[in-house]
């Protein structure tokens, strides 16, 4: 059997960054909800996810997803100690704005706009993208992001000093370190098994 | 059971860095069941595990990290191929991201670089399935951007089935936040308050 591209639907393409809410169209076959098995739906770990055709493509390494995902949610969900959630979703939309992922970044956007309550800032970052003028704090996590979003990577002492001096504790940087680096994990995904399309 | 984060960041038991990962159990343990799914899967039927160190050694070698390209030759075991990737990932070497925008206000900001293709005696070294892995490889660590259909074609042509393809494309994306984080937490335990 020899594997095939899936032809996209008709769609209007994204063609700037946006807060708005985005659908995902995928280029290779994901696996059809009837067949998912149990290792599968273990793999996509809440079952709502079957509906999403991003994660019933990856289900076809269904081991591989769940890791990741149990990996996602606690960088960004675990409310214990370091950086509020805001601002671990302020690195996740940095990241995603400077690798050029309009999908991701309009999902993390969102959600650092609700937690902040600071639209104005996030859209601004959107817009004008990663050098937009913001305060110490957000313009230190979003230098660090960057940084840390280059190949090779730049992060060095000088982002550690300046994220203390925004008032981050260690605890606080490391979570700005695995928010910014999971990115790069999930665009090389979103922008490589697919592509966004606006809601109709 | 050794914690490649750890070990790759020189984080040790009972340290204050170790500490604060500890805050996040969850994501330690998966960061790392991640990496043990990718390298010693269940089923090695889509992307053998020798295909797989070999990637990862060229990840490596393109993010310019010595240390973490040691540690993934150990696991590939076969000195030609080895040298073959070493020498791939020093002549494709570049700076990233780059790449374009779907046309409109974003053209701006588009930033063009090079794509690369594996040149011989590599590209006879290594194969034509391998090969076009690589070249993946590279558009997915520069140029995320860039991605279009046909560079999945490109993959289904040699042989590689879309469930290796998944396979592939979350090996290249899980090592690209492994060595950052290894970056970050080094460059933070080297740098004590």
């Amino acid at each position: 059997m020899s594997d095939k591209i899936v032809a996209v639907p008709d769609h209007v393409e994204p063609v700037v960054f946006t807060r708005d809410q985005l659908d995902w169209l995928p280029w290779l076959e994901p696996l059809a909800e009837p067949d998912l098995t149990a290792r599968h739906m273990a793999g996509l770990v809440d079952a709502a996810r079957a509906k999403s055709p991003y994660f019933r493509l990856l289900a076809r390494d269904p081991e591989v997803l769940e890791a990741r995902t149990r990996t996602d949610k606690d960088i960004f969900y675990n409310p214990e100690a370091g950086l509020p959630r805001a601002e671990r979703e302020l690195a996740a939309a940095a990241t995603s704005r400077f690798n050029g992922c309009i999908y991701c970044a309009s999902v993390h956007a969102r959600f650092a706009a609700t937690y902040s309550k600071r639209a104005d800032d996030v859209d601004r970052l959107l817009a004008e993208g990663v050098d937009a003028d913001l305060d110490r704090r957000w313009a230190a996590i979003v230098a660090a992001s960057v940084a840390l979003a280059s190949t090779p990577v730049t992060f060095g002492p000088e982002h550690v000093d300046a994220l203390r001096q925004a008032g981050l504790d260690d605890a606080s940087i490391v979570d700005v370190v695995n928010a910014a680096s999971f990115f790069n994990w999930a665009n090389r995904l979103m922008l490589s098994l697919g592509e966004p399309a606006a809601t109709s | 059971m050794t914690d490649v984060i750890d070990q790759l960041a020189g984080i040790a038991p009972g340290s204050p860095l170790d500490a604060v990962r500890a805050r996040r159990p969850q994501a330690r343990l998966h960061a790392q069941a991640s990496h043990d799914s990718l390298f010693n899967p269940l089923s090695e039927a889509d992307v053998a595990r020798h295909e797989r160190y070999a990637i990862a050694c060229f990840v490596a070698g393109l993010h310019d990290r010595p240390d973490i390209l040691a540690f993934y030759e150990k696991g590939l075991e076969d000195q030609a191929l080895t040298s073959a990737i070493a020498a791939a990932a020093t002549a494709a070497r570049t700076h990233g991201p780059y790449g374009h925008y779907p046309k409109g206000p974003l053209s701006a900001e588009d930033r063009p670089g090079p794509v690369h293709r594996i040149a011989s005696p590599a590209r006879e070294a290594l194969g034509d399935r391998l090969a076009a892995a690589l070249e993946h490889t590279h558009m997915l660590v520069f140029h995320p951007r860039d991605a279009a259909p046909p560079h999945l074609q490109a993959l289904l042509d040699v042989g590689w089935s879309t469930t290796g393809i998944v396979v592939i494309s979350q090996l290249v994306a899980f090592l690209s936040y492994q060595i950052r984080v290894v970056a970050g937490l080094s460059v933070l335990r080297a740098r004590p308050t």
